[in-house]
């Protein structure tokens, strides 16, 4: 049999297509918006490519900065919420047997499977003044008034078109996104070890702080990238569950794309994402390579 | 055995898996001191045991002590027992010195003291001169001293070892066998192994206890195990034996007789038996019990040293012979077709080519070789 690596017109054929395929659909484009970014507008449908840095510098302006940094914020927030809510469920998935692993497994992506518009819509249901929640708690006030509490009258609460909103949204779509990079790493994670350390006279918090967090650093960082940078982009997620004042960079971007009709400033926008998604992902290949070989063999 | 000198009282045990039995109302002391095995084929609940000892599985009959306490309600970081883990489980982001003051943290070890008891454990291991080494630096037999030093280094009052040798190369394997038995003789911690691998138990422990299915089949000193099993499958599970079926014949204070059709004769016991005449029992022989003689066609069978004529005395025919170097084993076929191991030691330089293939041959032990075997 001949060595794969040493074929060369092999090689050549089987990435040809993708090659392809990945110059049309993304180099392309990420080209033209660039140019776009470069640009200025010159009639209602016609940008011509100056080579103008004003686009860049509109986003410096102090709207647009209040936008990114509530998005920034928004996505860490979310992203930290993930972890705390992500890392007990993972860990207990990697303690099932092997047929309740594959059925917890499904549970999780089963949202995934769901359409995001629909997911969001019955969140919306849930969340709204006469929706699941405030009912519960208006019939749970009633209930109480009966036995004579004084309860005053039934304030509904403010749950939907805020920021508190954004991040159930973000936190209930992006779950999976942390889930399964940490129960990856948690599974690999030799189960002696967490005896070894119960044996050697470590409670459960000191083996969770001393033995698995410092094992699964890498998945945690795996999850936190993996959530953090959907969730700085998310657009539907804050655009039907967030207030007027809840804007992201996404729905900021899709502004100038049809309303405002800016594509050079859309362009700098989505440029501007996009730096600041490689930020993160520069800072996460340094600690990386500050961290060293730990959990590693 | 008074309370003071046993630190481990298993107590009727018995540990089920839904429908599953792993251990089988086992009862078990250990003395203070001891290097004790836990032998078995796998599956036969030695691990469970020792699970339950370090307290990582509950019992779910059953109670155990150790040095006196109920061990019902006590977590694993709570016993005063440590582990050496079948995968050593070294923390493979700590270095060796790390690994080993890991466990003094939760003892209330002051900072200043730890380091002298980690490098001693260390020295004891033989590894203080690796202490700031990290395990992915380290081979199979420098992790398992790690662990080793780690678990020894809390002073514990039981050490559990689940099969320490296994993942080690053969060379490396017998070296650790004199050395963990002297280790623990210095230490004077009590010891507990658990092995599938008889040679290993034999070898290293003073006494082992032997399981099969989840039951105890017999505790007892390595030698005692090997000459007076107690049934049939201890018999056969350490060293080889030939079994034969029979029925006791004769069975006065001072000898029995065994008749065997599967032998094709007689077996005499120089000792009386306990069991009932006429009862359908086993005999065991040892291979290397069993003396080899030529046979010349039409003579009379030899004479047994010790026993009435006709017993402890079969003809048969050499098929296999496995020169092991120190000894040969021989695979003989008897008259009426059972085959029968003999174990030769090869005494001088010259005398292998003694008995060939297909060589007719006279088997012959003594009255006190074969043992009676009940179950």
């Amino acid at each position: 049999m001949q060595d794969w690596r040493e074929d060369k017109t092999f090689f050549r054929a089987t990435i040809a297509l993708p090659v392809i395929w990945f110059m049309i659909f993304f180099v392309v484009p990420m080209a033209m918006v660039w140019a776009y970014s470069v640009g200025e507008n010159v009639g209602p449908v016609e940008v011509a490519i100056t080579g103008t840095f004003s686009n860049y510098a509109k986003a410096f302006s102090p709207e647009v900065l209040k936008v990114m940094g509530d998005s920034v914020v928004l996505a860490m927030v979310t992203t930290l919420i993930c972890l705390v809510v992500a890392f007990p469920v993972a860990l207990a998935m990697t303690f099932a047997d092997e047929k309740q692993k594959t059925w917890l497994l499904l549970l999780i992506m089963l949202p995934f499977w769901t359409n995001l518009l629909i997911r969001t819509y019955a969140l919306i249901a849930v969340m709204r003044t006469s929706g699941v929640i405030n009912s519960g708690l208006e019939g749970l006030h009633g209930l109480l008034a009966l036995t004579g509490m004084q309860m005053g009258t039934f304030e509904p609460l403010p749950l939907l078109y805020n920021k508190f909103a954004v991040v159930v949204g973000l936190v209930y779509v992006h779950l999976p996104f942390m889930v399964l990079p940490l129960y990856a790493a948690l599974d690999r994670l030799d189960k002696s070890l967490i005896e070894a350390s119960l044996d050697l006279g470590a409670g459960h918090l000191e083996t969770i702080r001393r033995i698995i967090v410092p094992l699964a650093a890498p998945g945690i960082a795996a999850g936190l990238v993996i959530t953090f940078i959907p969730a700085l982009g998310a657009y539907l997620t804050p655009d039907l569950l967030g207030g007027p004042d809840d804007l992201m960079i996404a729905s900021l971007i899709e502004r100038q794309f049809k309303r405002a009709n800016d594509w050079p400033f859309g362009a700098a926008l989505s440029f501007i994402l996009m730096y600041i998604t490689l930020i993160f992902f520069a800072i996460r290949a340094f600690m990386e390579r500050k961290g060293g070989k730990v959990g590693a063999h | 055995m008074s309370d003071r000198d046993t630190i481990i009282r298993v107590e009727e045990v018995s540990k089920r898996y839904g429908k599953v039995t792993a251990v089988d109302r086992v009862t078990l002391e250990i003395p203070r001191g001891e290097f004790f095995a836990l032998l078995g084929p796998s599956g036969c609940g030695k691990t469970t045991l020792l699970r339950m000892l370090a307290g990582f599985e509950m019992p779910s009959e059953g109670k155990i002590f150790i040095d006196g306490v109920d061990m019902s309600t006590i977590p694993p970081n709570k016993r005063p027992v440590n582990m050496v883990f079948q995968s050593y489980a070294v923390f493979p982001h700590m270095t060796v010195f790390e690994n080993v003051a890991y466990g003094l943290k939760f003892d209330n070890v002051a900072k200043a003291d730890q380091y002298g008891r980690v490098m001693a454990a260390l020295a004891d291991v033989k590894l203080d001169h690796l202490a700031e080494r990290k395990p992915d630096q380290m081979s199979g037999g420098q992790r398992q001293r790690v662990a080793l030093a780690r678990a020894l280094v809390k002073k514990p009052k039981v050490l559990l070892l689940d099969e320490p040798l296994s993942a080690l190369d053969a060379k490396l394997r017998e070296a650790m066998r004199f050395e963990l038995a002297e280790l623990q003789d210095k230490v004077g911690i009590t010891f507990v192994m658990v092995t599938h691998d008889q040679d290993e138990a034999l070898a290293m422990a003073g006494r082992c206890a032997v399981m099969d299915r989840g039951k105890l089949m017999q505790t007892a000193t390595p030698s005692n195990l090997y000459e007076f099993p107690a049934n049939k499958f201890v018999a056969d599970f350490i060293g080889s034996v030939n079994l034969f079926e029979g029925t006791l014949e004769v069975d006065e204070p001072d000898h029995a007789i065994v008749q065997s059709e599967e032998l094709g004769g007689r077996i005499f016991f120089d000792h009386g038996v306990s069991g009932a005449g006429g009862e359908k029992m086993w005999v065991g022989i040892r291979p290397e019990k069993i003396e080899l003689l030529k046979r010349e066609e039409g003579a009379a069978p030899p004479t047994p040293e010790d026993a009435p004529s006709g017993c402890n005395v079969t003809a048969g025919t050499v098929r296999q012979i496995s020169y092991l170097g120190s000894e040969s084993i021989y695979e003989i076929d008897l008259v009426n077709g059972r085959r029968m191991q003999v174990s030769r030691p090869n005494l001088s330089r010259w005398d292998q080519e003694d008995f060939t293939w297909d060589d007719e041959v006279w088997l012959r032990w003594h009255g006190d070789s074969p043992v009676l075997l009940q179950s």
